[in-house]
């Protein structure tokens, strides 16, 4: 049984301009100790996917399908028992390491809250095993350094702590929402090569959301490709890499610039990222796709399974993509 | 290659300082200096791209802005087409240079006016700098743009709002180019686009430019995209120049250990060279600007450093051909 099994999640919100189906029919399981890479641009719907997963829809945010931790139905539970299930078995890192910190509370008094609400530890304890963490993390000093605020932590540092504090409750999944987005590269560097080894160390599965293919090919071990909303193409990151299999894939694959090679001209993908308020009936990157085929346009492809643990949508045959 | 071509800007030794006033200060406490820019010297000729890479707070910014002069320099020369100092220009003189010398900001659409029409935005360079033009000289040179940078005359009448990100920056390059100026600075120009959409305006800027015939100073932390799109590259670390280079020596050869970690700290799009690569972990974070190290900047993260780092500040030397590294230990 996998860790994580996801079935047809769909995320709708009902706004004033109408209702935008965020997330349609997404599906995907997820093994202990395995890191899963999605990938999309922004509004492919891949934040919201996990927000569902974790309960964090906003008010207006509804999600439907299934989706089990561990073989037990966590979609749609009670605030009381998503309480139970976040940082002690799920757990998760943002994008911006400054808003996911309070900067009025001390370091200190954050972590331990954490371990003193879910594990019942005594004040002590709970600062000693925070104080341990920060170590794992590389923090210099952490005896020291834990009774600070976040204002006088660096950008990295700040996203230490917000691992460290994910980590605490050494829960069996982790997601991690953009956490190197808002870092420079050689911090991001640091941050991608620190959340490797902690793994090895805790044995931590991780949902590695991001927009950057470079840090999904250094880290992940299977890939899932999101666009409108939809999963395009899912499977192990080698095999998308060396043979994309789906005509989104392949653009961005192609779209962007790479450090170890000079400068061809790049092959950009037409047109820009469809309007989720009006998507189109059929294939969402149809509009954009140059190998559009006639029923692309009403008929939304069904993700279907190819050999090597793959998967895809699209009308088109893997041969005519060539 | 830069040699047969005509130089059209020269920096010499530029400086940019801010005032820092400590908590709780005085008015009457003299402020701190912080040294955003500190001595970067370069020259650009026609029709050349010159990449500026650097991570946040190495001051890349900092000297677009103090190069059209939107800020002001502390020390330093800037020498246009050979003969006008933009430092020194009075004000009618400025108001012509930079006719020639237009920018493009990073976020597309907080640097158009929400309330202005894409035609009104895109006319207001042309109608600020040659207010005798007329209105349907106006509407034609507009038209012309709008289709030069790919959105369609019908829309001239739409406000900014009505356009994605990727086409508010279309209209930011069509308001730049205008003009028909010699020089465009791009602060990070495809750093809020999703990668699809930056291919587009990368491509877009780079046949506007084999066109056009216009130089440009692209500001960008992408070492990737930087690579792609520039002739020579210049790396600098806390508002200093670590290294200048054609752009392929760069990558190839980096000659400054910083250069060297930071090209092998970005990721590539590729699990089987990825996975096998190794980087060079930097310890720490950038130092404070407003305490900047003695001697050489980057000695406090640097895997190289030794006594005389410390000591004595590199001069920026020439490592191999149009290629200079300001490190005691190049290589």
């Amino acid at each position: 049984m996998s860790l994580l099994e996801v079935k047809d999640l769909s995320v709708r919100f009902d706004t004033l301009d109408g209702r935008v189906n965020a997330v349609n029919g997404v599906s995907f399981n997820l093994d202990a100790g395995e890191t899963l890479g999605i990938v999309g641009e922004s509004g492919s719907g891949k934040t919201q996917s996990v927000f569902a997963l974790m309960g964090l829809l906003a008010r207006n945010g509804h999600a439907s399908g299934s989706i089990k931790y561990d073989g037990a139905e966590i979609l749609n539970l009670s605030e009381a028992e998503l309480n139970k299930i976040r940082a002690e078995k799920i757990s998760m890192i943002f994008q911006d390491p400054m808003t996911s910190l309070n900067p009025y509370m001390r370091v200190s008094k954050q972590l331990t809250e954490v371990l003193i609400h879910h594990k019942g530890l005594s004040r002590k304890d709970a600062l000693a095993e925070s104080i341990h963490m920060l170590d794992a993390v590389r923090i210099p000093q952490a005896a020291k350094r834990v009774h600070l605020y976040p204002h006088e932590f660096s950008g990295g540092m700040r996203q230490r702590i917000v691992i460290a504090m994910s980590l605490l409750c050494r829960p069996k999944l982790l997601i991690a929402d953009e956490p190197t987005t808002a870092l420079d590269v050689t911090v991001q560097a640091q941050i991608m090569a620190l959340l490797s080894d902690l793994q090895k160390e805790f044995g931590t599965a991780i949902i590695l959301i991001t927009h950057d293919l470079g840090v999904i090919a250094g880290s992940s071990d299977n890939m899932l490709v999101m666009y409108g909303g939809r999963v395009m193409e899912y499977g192990n990151i080698e095999d998308i890499f060396a043979h994309p299999a789906h005509p989104y894939t392949m653009g961005l694959l192609h779209a962007i610039p790479r450090i170890d090679h000079q400068g061809t001209e790049l092959v950009t993908i037409p047109g820009n990222p469809p309007n989720m308020l009006r998507l189109p009936k059929g294939c969402p990157f149809e509009p954009r796709c140059c190998y559009a085929v006639k029923d692309c346009k009403s008929i939304m492809p069904e993700l279907t399974a190819q050999q090597n643990n793959r998967s895809r949508a699209c009308h088109s045959s893997v041969e005519s993509l060539l | 290659m830069s040699e047969h071509r005509k130089q059209i800007l020269s920096v010499e030794n530029l400086s940019v300082e801010f005032d820092i006033f400590a908590k709780g200060a005085m008015p009457w406490t003299k402020p701190d200096k912080l040294k955003a820019v500190d001595g970067v010297s370069f020259e650009l000729s026609e029709a050349e791209t010159l990449g500026v890479v650097g991570e946040s707070g190495c001051g890349k910014s900092t000297l677009a802005r103090a190069i059209i002069r939107l800020l002001p320099a502390a020390t330093g020369k800037i020498v246009w087409m050979g003969e006008q100092d933009v430092l020194t220009a009075n004000a009618r003189s400025l108001h012509k240079i930079r006719s020639n010398m237009q920018m493009i900001y990073q976020d597309p659409l907080a640097s158009l006016n929400p309330r202005m029409t894409i035609g009104q935005i895109i006319a207001e360079p042309l109608t600020t700098h040659y207010p005798e033009t007329t209105k349907a000289e106006v509407k034609a040179k507009v038209n012309e743009m709008i289709e030069k940078v790919g959105l369609l005359s019908n829309q001239v009448n739409r406000y900014p709002h009505e356009f994605s990100g990727g086409q508010c920056q279309r209209i930011g390059i069509a308001r730049a180019l205008i003009l028909k100026p010699k020089l465009i600075i791009c602060d990070e120009p495809v750093s809020a686009l999703d990668v699809s959409v930056q291919a587009q305006v990368i491509n877009l800027l780079m046949e506007l430019q084999k066109e056009m015939g216009m130089s440009l100073i692209f500001i960008a932390h992408d070492l990737s995209v930087v690579r792609h799109i520039s002739t020579r590259i210049m790396v600098l670390y806390l508002g200093n120049v670590v290294e200048v280079s054609v752009a392929n020596n760069l990558y190839v050869n980096p000659g400054h250990p910083y250069t060297q970690a930071l090209i092998s700290a970005v990721p590539i799009p590729d699990p089987a060279v990825e996975k096998n690569k190794k980087v060079i972990l930097l310890e720490g974070d950038l130092p404070s600007p407003m305490n900047p190290p003695s001697g050489c900047v980057f000695r406090t993260r640097c895997p190289k450093a030794q006594q005389l780092c410390a000591i004595q500040k590199p001069a920026l030397l020439e490592y191999t051909s149009d290629h200079f590294v300001a490190c005691h230990f190049a290589g």
